[in-house]
């Protein structure tokens, strides 16, 4: 069983930060909720907990994105030596090379590279506020929608990103550099 | 001073609420500034061009550098407006949730191609 050390970049980007992101947001959205429906969790310790969870999920949200556009993206977007027969190392030029495949990249890919930079900046600003205005949460509505709307939409552009993550990987993965051997065969 | 104690400070009920209001209009500037260079990125070769900051990533390196910075800039300089003062709420949620909605809107290619 075996990897390439650029798989398993795009693993660690993918399935390991992107959807680390997707899992926490629903969680966010699920402890926003809980906070404002009930007073259970509107406790100091509570506030922490909000203000800590959101900026972990910030954290993770920048190094997806930074993982993202600085390491496996250029890999993407290699160009292939002129009259290259074989582009199966080159994924941005083998998906448009087929008109079966060249809208993952024309809508996917260029939709994906953009939109994705807008979740740190949104759980960036949540965080912020979770732990300045811990406290007044509870009693202000206005806060408590920037809150619910900016991580709803962070959701929302974490799930396009990661979807068409995932479907140009099934179509033209990222793959190459030194293979690590995972398990010895028989 | 403990992190501890400097949140509960900071958090004290009845905080005016104009760094609040600064966070969120300039996350809404931000998005709107990273969709904006995008298409302008994808309409003029010569902007793609200069906004390819760094080679392997091309012009992706230079929106997102930027977009992040301007957000950066402009958060700072309305905390720096605003740190004391009440402003409305309600009027930046629903300016910064447009400029949000816009950005998601833009950057979508076969919209962000019709501008």
């Amino acid at each position: 069983m075996e990897i390439t050390t650029r798989s398993l970049w795009t693993l660690v980007h993918g399935m390991g930060f992107g959807a680390l992101y997707l899992l926490a947001c629903s969680g966010a959205i699920v402890l926003l909720f809980l906070r404002s429906a009930t007073n259970e969790h509107s406790t100091p310790k509570g506030d922490r907990v909000l203000g800590i969870y959101l900026t972990v999920m910030a954290a993770v949200a920048w190094l997806t994105v930074l993982s993202g556009t600085y390491i496996i993206y250029p890999w993407y977007r290699a160009a292939p030596p002129a009259g290259a027969a074989h582009l199966t190392a080159f994924p941005r030029s083998l998906l448009l090379s087929n008109p079966a495949t060249k809208q993952w990249h024309l809508i996917g890919m260029e939709w994906k590279e953009h939109v994705a930079w807008l979740v740190p900046i949104a759980v960036t600003m949540a965080a912020f506020i979770a732990i300045k205005y811990a406290r007044d949460l509870k009693h202000s509505p206005p806060l408590r929608t920037a809150l619910y709307g900016f991580v709803a939409t962070s959701l929302f552009a974490a799930g396009v990103a990661g979807f068409f993550g995932a479907m140009l990987d099934k179509n033209a993965p990222v793959d190459g550099g030194q293979t690590i051997r995972l398990v010895q065969g028989e | 001073m403990s992190s501890q104690s400097a949140i509960s400070q900071d958090s004290a009920p009845g905080l005016p609420n104009g760094s609040a209001a600064a966070a969120i209009l300039s996350a809404g500037i931000g998005s709107f500034t990273l969709a904006l260079l995008t298409i302008v990125a994808d309409q003029s070769a010569t902007v793609k061009s200069m906004l390819s900051i760094y080679k392997p990533t091309g012009a992706l390196s230079g929106v997102t550098t930027f977009a992040m910075l301007a957000w950066i800039v402009v958060w700072a300089i309305l905390d720096w407006r605003w740190r004391g003062r009440n402003p409305s709420l309600k009027r930046i949620n629903v300016i910064a949730f447009a400029l949000l909605a816009l950005s998601l809107l833009a950057t979508f290619p076969p919209l962000g191609d019709l501008l």
